[in-house]
């Protein structure tokens, strides 16, 4: 116990004197996540909007295979991607391999269905009334999707906040794909199994406090905004 | 309403059936495990992922699990690890290889008992064509060649054995490592590998997991010198939950028996021992 209270100030220590090395961690890690969540939403949320107000054959498989994406391993991507982008794979020549460029193509492909299943759950939500009326008011087809996104937006910050909170926590991708090199490729989950490897179990923990702390802050501004949504929504 | 709850009916009867379907699944399983005839102890090892990776424990234990009425459980972590969870108490007994820090902890009066059980040695390994022509030189030369051309050099980074070896060996060379040219992992010794053959950069490695690795593109360069060899010691931790299975999985490592699977380890497989059991000297 005592143990955990020693980590929960070595954590405030961190986060309030900007352990340069600890900060560089954590920039890491906001910056190959942000960025991964970015292109996951820039890709996901057009294509479940997609798959939510079409029909096809086979859909329901794909949709199927987007809900099973969801709880994909990261440790399954990042052989995957590993494969791919090893020299002796069909990517090699490219020596992405052990880049922060890789991490975020390890980690776009963790969020991409968490995003895409969360949002097609939001979209398919969204009373089936609300197109047809706005077709029937004289709104085009792209104005009725964006009207029923923006119907939607509750459940697509929702989708946004678990792709986010899915890859900044996970280890098993960045390890295998980044190789945790110190000062490129090392973030923070990556530096917290390192320091348990070492027996540092206080600063393990500090680094997990730091990311907890970092996870919150973007939460909490993400929920902001998705919080006045909902205020306008109970008072219309 | 009634159409939705139809509509809702199925899925939620399959999601059910499904999630029960998984709980006795794994019941079943857990209840085959139950069903053993001999009353187990469980015994904590904590090692490092040499012995781990290379295979040798799988080796071991399962002539260790044979004889005694204790079930290993194997923690492969890196030395520091390794002797931080046996000064908690946390595992039973270490196989480790750092002398310095095992020496600190006995001393410490953390241990009941340490015994030299084997040894392998450590190799230098770079890439074919050797940019820093380091190929048969002493392991100090070569590594005062590799930081003077500047060539890359991936280290475990790990405070592990063979990271304590190869701080061991720049000081001996006569510099601090550091610079561009100089990886860290902070990982374990096959992640380090595949770090270093794909970065076609130089690495001290154990000569276990170099064999025990495949499709590696590095060459042993430098081997055979004395400062690379490398002592295994099993430590029997002091006050350990189970004192008793430490007492017996040191002395069946040390055993005639232990030795023999130990010395016999890796021919089959590699064409060589991986390690070499202690003799008694």
């Amino acid at each position: 116990m005592a143990e955990i209270v020693r980590s929960l100030l070595r954590a405030g220590g961190m986060l309030v004197s900007l352990d340069p090395e600890v900060a560089e961690i954590a920039s890491l890690s906001l910056r190959v996540s942000g960025a991964a969540t970015a292109v996951a939403v820039v890709l996901g949320v057009p294509m479940a909007v997609v798959l939510a107000v079409t029909r096809f054959k086979g859909r329901r498989l794909v949709i199927g295979a987007v809900n099973t994406g969801m709880g994909l391993p990261p440790v399954v991507v990042g052989l995957i991607v590993s494969m791919l982008f090893w020299r002796s794979g069909p990517f090699g020549a490219l020596e992405l391999m052990y880049t922060p460029a890789v991490m975020v193509i390890a980690q776009v492909l963790i969020a991409l269905p968490i995003v895409m299943g969360l949002t097609l759950a939001g979209v398919q939500q969204v009373d089936s009334k609300v197109g047809l009326q706005a077709m029937a008011l004289g709104a085009s087809r792209w104005q009725s999707l964006s009207l029923l996104l923006r119907e939607a937006r509750l459940s697509v910050l929702a989708a946004v906040m678990a792709g986010f909170g899915g890859i900044i926590s996970e280890v098993g991708a960045v390890m295998m794909v980044g190789g945790n090199i110190k000062g490129r490729t090392r973030v923070l989950t990556t530096a917290m199994v390192l320091e348990s490897r070492m027996g540092h179990f206080e600063t393990a923990l500090a680094l997990g406090a730091v990311l907890l702390a970092m996870s919150f802050a973007v939460n909490f501004a993400l929920t902001y905004f998705q919080q006045r949504g909902a205020g306008r929504w109970n008072n219309p | 309403m009634v159409a939705g709850r139809r509509n809702w009916g199925g899925p939620l009867v399959l999601a059910a059936a499904v999630v029960l379907g998984a709980a006795v699944g794994s019941a079943s399983l857990s209840g085959c495990r139950a069903g053993r005839p001999v009353e187990r102890t469980p015994l904590v090892l904590a090692t490092t992922t040499s012995t781990a990776d290379t295979g040798l424990l799988d080796a071991i234990n399962g002539e260790f699990e044979k004889e005694h009425p204790y079930t290993v459980k194997t923690i492969a972590v890196g030395t520091g690890e390794a002797l931080a969870l046996g000064r908690k108490k946390e595992a039973d007994v270490l196989l480790v290889h750092s002398r310095k820090d095992e020496d600190e902890f006995m001393e410490a009066g953390f241990g009941s008992r340490r015994l030299d059980v084997m040894y392998n040695d450590f190799v230098v390994l770079g890439p074919r064509d050797d940019p820093a022509g380091v190929r048969g030189s002493a392991p100090g030369e070569a590594f005062a060649r590799i930081a003077g051309t500047g060539a890359t050099f991936v280290s475990r980074g790990d405070d592990s054995g063979t990271h304590e070896k190869e701080l061991e060996l720049w000081k001996a060379a006569g510099m601090t490592p550091g610079g561009t040219w100089y990886i860290s992992t902070g990982q374990g010794m096959g992640d380090t590998l595949r770090i270093a053959s794909e970065k076609r950069a130089y690495v001290l490695a154990d000569r276990g997991t170099y064999l025990a690795t495949k499709s590696l593109e590095l060459e042993v360069l430098s081997e055979g010198h004395p400062a690379l060899l490398n002592p295994y010691g099993v430590i029997e931790v002091k006050g350990a939950r189970n004192a008793a299975g430490a007492r017996a999985y040191a002395e069946f490592l040390t055993s005639p028996e232990g030795r023999r699977i130990i010395g016999e380890f890796g021919r089959e497989k590699f064409g060589r021992a991986l390690f070499t059991p202690w003799d008694g000297r």
